[in-house]
């Protein structure tokens, strides 16, 4: 009697068991699913445009709602050049912060430097938009790019970078911003991938008379150098995909120009300027493929990001 | 001319110097932001703003109707978003050690994490938007859902792994059944830490202006009808930050201050919370 009521629970036990367990892999692969689903309602959305215009939308720099004409190079362009300025300014600056904040600064400071930086990142993106477009385009149209124009305009190679009228919006004020705003990204990871770098290793370069600049150059980065790549990476990712800061200071013009001081157009900002407005089917889907494009890009940035950053949390695994 | 000491000096010197340097440009760019935020804010800022709702071009007015649509929308977005988010989470602490689904939902899950945003709000659009054909609140909960669950399974898991295996194990020597270990233990345990997660997903939606632009658009009424579209602080900001009418301006500034004091004050709730859930380890 005692036995089977036991027997009865431990079967209950079981079922319970296989039945939580079982809801819970359910939602995992709901996240999973997310991601399929993401990936076919963009291609099934832009399936018209892509019947339409076929490969040629990539490398077609025409965007005529009249004549339903529709290319992606435009956009494409601006989203990576834009995304590249981010990087060739925020990548130093990133890493000057990693190493400030890894190597330099005393320890009662690391705290709230570290919030500090962290705070940059919660900002939301429309704040920097707005502040971009109010504050730092004005000044950057009145004090830096007449300067920019006058000095680096005549060079030659990339004098053609930087001709045109000092307007304040354009690529490269977008590039500024969105540097700004990947800086906390990168830096806070660079930071966390600085810090397993045993400190064995750092003692004795110093040990054998090493300056601090020769440990961060020849013993921190060789031991990081995927981690580092990967922050970069991921930086990258969140460049190109921003939105709102880049629509509110890019200028928002559907022309491929060689200066950088021009407007010109990404793919997001795009998307968030003209997608509520789009009528017609081919406009709609191939503001879509636009969008399919974006994700593609970001997944295969990010993917690549997380591969490597994997990979050094496995390095040091093995080591340690 | 330079012995060989003093020019490593020199260089070790000048790239610390420059280190410093990028470090006061990220606090300098943090300030700039800030004051250009409370200087202009501040300005913008009255009695109106909670109580009249947005106006028409060229009159007075605030900024009521999109408080309360934000504040409706992400509580339907965090209340969906974090029961799928933290089960999913419990899957990938408790259950995750064997097969290929955790590892891959894992890996997936930190790529939605940076994903762009606006693409939520494509997906959302082309599957719920355009299958019920209105914009409306439901479809901006919806996206913001979207962007609750990765925070949300992130944290949990990692929350879920710094309670220690000792009180599992010893919840399964009492003869305890793993679901009740994990919803009466290990839950209990990390429930700062949870919180934690689901504070900063909070503050990452209620700044999130993309993914709102075409799932709840804008509505310049009131508004608490889910079913229709409704007005949201991030999109008003946006529009009203692009009109030429220079109080919308004032406006704007007044909402972009609202918005990143409850992000920020969030994000510091959500980190002296995280500080508490470590020392009591």
């Amino acid at each position: 009697m005692n036995n089977s009521t036991s027997d009865r629970r431990t079967k209950r036990f079981l079922i319970e068991d296989a039945l939580f367990k079982n809801a819970t892999r359910l939602f995992a692969f709901i996240v999973l699913a997310l991601l399929l689903s993401i990936i076919a309602s963009l291609v099934i959305g832009s399936m018209p445009s892509i019947k339409a215009f076929g490969f040629g939308f990539l490398t077609s720099d025409q965007w005529n709602p009249v004549t339903e004409e529709f290319g992606a190079l435009v956009p494409i362009t601006g989203t990576i050049v834009t995304s590249v300025i981010a990087l060739l300014i925020g990548v130093p600056i990133s890493f000057g912060i990693a190493l400030f904040l890894t190597e330099l600064s005393p320890t009662w400071l690391k705290r709230p430097l570290g919030i500090a930086i962290e705070l940059l990142a919660g900002i939301p993106s429309i704040i920097y938009g707005m502040w971009g477009l109010f504050v730092f385009a004005p000044l950057f149209a009145d004090h830096v790019q007449p300067w920019l124009i006058d000095t680096l305009g005549p060079l030659p190679i990339i004098g053609f970078l930087f001709q045109g009228i000092p307007m304040g919006i354009g690529m490269l004020t977008a590039g500024l911003i969105l540097a700004i705003m990947v800086i906390p990204f990168i830096a806070s990871v660079m930071r966390d991938v600085f810090e397993i770098v045993p400190p064995l290793l750092k003692e004795s370069a110093y040990g054998l008379g090493a300056t601090t600049w020769e440990v961060v150059r020849y013993i921190v980065l060789p031991y990081t150098k995927i981690g580092v790549v990967g922050s970069i990476m991921l930086g990258l990712g969140r460049a190109l995909g921003e939105t709102m800061a880049v629509t509110f200071v890019i200028g928002n013009a559907h022309q491929l120009s060689s200066s950088l001081m021009m407007p010109g157009n990404s793919i997001s900002s795009a998307l968030a300027n003209e997608f509520t407005e789009a009528d017609g089917i081919l406009y709609t889907s191939s503001l879509i493929e636009l969008g399919l494009i974006l994700f593609f890009i970001t997944f295969v940035v990010l993917t690549i990001s997380k591969l490597m950053l994997m990979q050094l949390s496995k390095q040091e695994g093995k080591k340690g | 001319m330079f012995s060989i000491y003093k020019r490593r000096r020199l260089i070790n010197q000048f790239n610390l110097l420059i280190a410093a340097l990028s470090m006061a440009l990220g606090l300098l760019a943090l300030g700039w932001i800030l004051w250009t935020l409370l200087s202009f804010g501040l300005h913008g800022v009255s009695l109106d703003m909670f109580t009249k709702n947005t106006p028409p071009p060229g009159s007075q007015g605030g900024l009521l109707n999109a408080i309360v649509g934000s504040f409706l929308m992400t509580m339907i977005g965090t209340l969906i978003g974090t029961p799928i988010g933290i089960l999913a989470g419990t899957y990938l602490a408790e259950f995750g050690q064997r097969g290929w689904l955790a590892p891959t939902t894992r890996f997936i899950n930190d790529i939605l994490l940076s994903a762009p945003s606006i693409v939520i709000g494509l997906f959302i659009y082309s599957t719920v938007v355009m299958t019920s054909r209105h914009f409306s609140g439901w479809a901006g909960s919806l996206a913001l859902a979207l962007l609750v669950i990765p925070v949300v399974v992130r944290t949990t898991e990692n929350m879920l792994r710094l309670v220690p295996n000792t009180l599992r194990e010893a919840a399964a020597a009492l003869g305890a059944p793993q679901w009740k270990i994990v919803t009466m233990i290990t839950w209990r345990a990390s429930k700062a830490g949870m919180m934690t997660g689901i504070l900063l997903a909070i503050a990452r939606i209620s700044g999130e202006t993309a993914p709102l632009l075409f799932t709840a658009l804008n509505n310049q009424f009131w508004s608490t009808n889910m079913n229709a579209p409704i007005a949201n602080l991030p999109v008003v900001i946006f529009q009203m930050a692009m009109s030429p009418y220079e109080d919308w301006h004032d406006l704007a500034w007044a909402g972009a201050l609202l918005i990143t004091v409850t992000v920020l004050g969030l994000s510091i709730l959500a980190r002296v919370l995280f500080r508490q859930e470590k020392t009591s380890h």
